[in-house]
């Protein structure tokens, strides 16, 4: 059977368990895909003898009647996730030549349930970006194109390659991260599926961390169906990250009715910001008459704070940043600076972190090392954490009003070419996390759903936000709006 | 608010990231344009709101204060620039 890399998780678990094929051969097909799109840049480490070990491995656990959720079913993972004796670098130079002595919760978690894991993806740096051009790998390239041209376009970020790779079919489903909208931007950029769940849910441990109130892992996928098998594995309560939720998991497909008659979902006024394309707003208005046309009730909501998202984000966030990444020092792992004659231990810290850290990493470092600085701390931290506190309270006050959910676009434009987006100015290109950054600074479940496609036939995606924990109620709206929506394009092989 | 060379500078200096003279500048402009965006937080009215310290209410787990783990001086520095008879190497501290 050929073209066994561009089966859904769910579809390829049910094939295994048909005996229609066997892991072994759906990894072959992987490993070739991945060998032919070398030009994507998407995965950076490949590891196809970890990949064909599992595989075996995984026949045998089907053969033997023992076959978990992932069992024999071939994924990528993002770099920023340790995988035991396997380079991990979080695309930076800093962590060139490191390999982790241990494995992550979450990546053990799904091989604990018989994944098989074919390479480390591309990323943006300490998964700041977003569109995957801060990497030290050098830039994901989109499998999408617009119309009939050739410009290189940007997958998203910073889960970029996990996007591209997921998209072009060189692996069933992606582990992505999401602290601002990592995770959700790139799979609306590249027409596919993925879920942030609620902050708690994943354990962090082992992900190298970038703002940690904030980071939470998720799966990229493409189908709702395949993110709600995938997830669940993801999840769970882990006792060596203190901030993970002690929450039993439920069953996310089983939860897949696809009824949402009477779920009342919000429409936020807010986020009709100036200057959005006509083909968003559409395809939100869209949106919303597909929810209501499944029997739920549309309902207006304001979520006041939602302008001061973004300026909250871009203090916290760099905050934490610096001081997590106060650990590259050049002593313990990674890259360490040559040293001229008579140059010290001060010297070896700035050399080597001027020359391991790349521009935008380098960037948020001093804005977070700022903002913590004597004097500023009020005005700056302290400020940022009780905005957060009314952004949240928003989201509070309109689900104690009886909203099940939340419809928004999921970016404010289509992909755009890399290099366009200027690096002379950052504020451009952090305005890409205009409508996600919310869902992170306020702790909450949120799901990019592709939903139809540009004028520039590029894909285009819609968010919808849940209540805390309630990652279930929110997969079956998703579900119910991806059928209506009916998304089906794939790119057109060029590579 | 706004950030000179000097300031700057001595941001480059706490994050301990070496930055040239001669990029000071555009550094500072850079810190000026992230900080101007930040400015609009000074509008907000946050009178009587507590700081968040935590997104999701929950009470951070106890367990009993043991050793829990250790023994694996090996791989600690496996990962190491520079490991010398089960210590991290670095450049003399002090004179």
């Amino acid at each position: 059977m050929s073209d066994l890399n561009k089966l859904t998780l769910s579809a390829a678990r049910d094939g295994l368990r048909n005996g229609d094929y066997t892991s072994v051969e759906l990894t072959e097909a992987c490993l070739t895909a991945i060998e032919g799109a070398g030009v994507l840049n998407a995965f950076v480490h490949n590891t196809p003898e970890i990949a064909r070990e599992q595989a075996k491995a995984a026949d045998a656990r089907l053969a033997a009647g023992d076959a978990p959720a992932m069992c024999g079913l071939p994924i990528g993972i993002k770099d920023l996730f340790a995988t035991k004796h396997v380079p991990t670098q979080a695309a930076s130079a800093i962590l060139e030549g490191f390999k982790p002595e241990y494995e992550s919760t979450v990546t053990s978690k799904l091989f604990d349930a018989g994944a098989v894991m074919l390479g480390k993806l591309n990323m943006d740096e300490f998964a700041m970006g977003s569109s995957n051009e801060t990497s030290t790998y050098g830039d994901v390239i989109s499998p999408w194109r617009r119309g009939n041209e050739d410009t290189p376009l940007t997958p998203g970020g910073s889960s970029g390659g996990s996007a591209a790779a997921v998209s072009a079919d060189l692996c069933l489903a992606a582990t992505g991260t999401d602290t601002g909208g990592s995770i959700r931007q790139p799979a609306a950029f590249t027409g596919i599926v993925g879920i942030k769940p609620t902050y708690g849910r994943c354990s962090r441990w082992g992900i190298v961390a970038f703002a940690s109130s904030l980071d939470q892992a998720g799966p990229m996928t493409k189908s709702v169906r395949d993110a709600a098998i995938m997830l669940e594995t993801m999840c769970g309560h882990d006792m060596k990250d203190s901030t993970s939720a002690d929450l039993p998991v439920p069953n996310f497909e089983a939860m897949l009715t696809g009824d949402i008659r009477g779920k009342k979902i919000g429409i936020p006024k807010e986020y009709r910001l100036d200057g959005t394309p006509d083909e968003i707003v559409k395809l939100w208005d869209d949106g919303a008459e597909m929810l209501k046309d499944a029997g739920a009730e549309i309902v207006d909501i304001s979520l006041p704070h939602t302008k001061y998202a973004l300026p909250t984000y871009y203090v916290i966030a760099p905050a934490e940043a610096s001081s997590n990444l106060a650990r590259y020092d050049g002593v313990r792992y990674g890259h360490r600076a040559t040293l001229a004659e008579g140059e010290g231990i001060n010297e070896m810290y700035e050399k080597t972190r001027a020359e391991g850290f790349g521009k935008e990493v380098q960037r948020r470092v001093m804005v977070g090392t700022y903002v913590l600085s004597a004097g500023f701390y009020d005005a700056y931290y302290n400020k940022a954490r009780k905005v957060r506190t009314l952004i949240k309270r928003d989201f509070e006050d309109v689900f104690a009003q009886g909203v099940d959910a939340i419809l928004t676009p999921a970016t404010p434009s289509p992909a755009f070419g890399l290099g366009e987006v200027s690096d002379s100015d950052p504020i451009q290109m952090y305005l890409n996390d205009v409508f996600t950054v919310t869902v992170n600074l306020a702790g909450l479940p949120g799901i990019s759903v592709p939903a139809g496609l540009s004028a520039t036939g590029l894909p285009l995606g819609l968010q919808l936000i849940g209540k805390p924990w309630e990652e279930g109620d929110l997969l079956n709206i998703a579900h119910s709006l991806e059928g209506a929506a009916g998304f089906v394009s794939k790119p057109e092989k060029w590579w | 608010m706004s950030i000179d060379i000097d300031t700057a500078r001595r941001v480059a200096k706490l994050a301990r990231i070496r930055v040239e003279e001669d990029a000071l500048p555009a550094l500072a402009s850079e810190f000026n344009a992230v900080l101007g965006f930040i400015e609009q937080l000074s509008e907000v009215d946050v009178e009587g709101v507590e700081p968040m310290t935590s997104v999701t209410p929950m009470r951070l787990k106890r367990r009993k204060d043991g050793v829990t783990d250790g023994e694996m001086q090996e791989k600690i520095l496996a990962n190491a620039p520079d490991a010398r008879e089960g210590f991290f190497a670095v450049p003399k501290v002090v004179e």
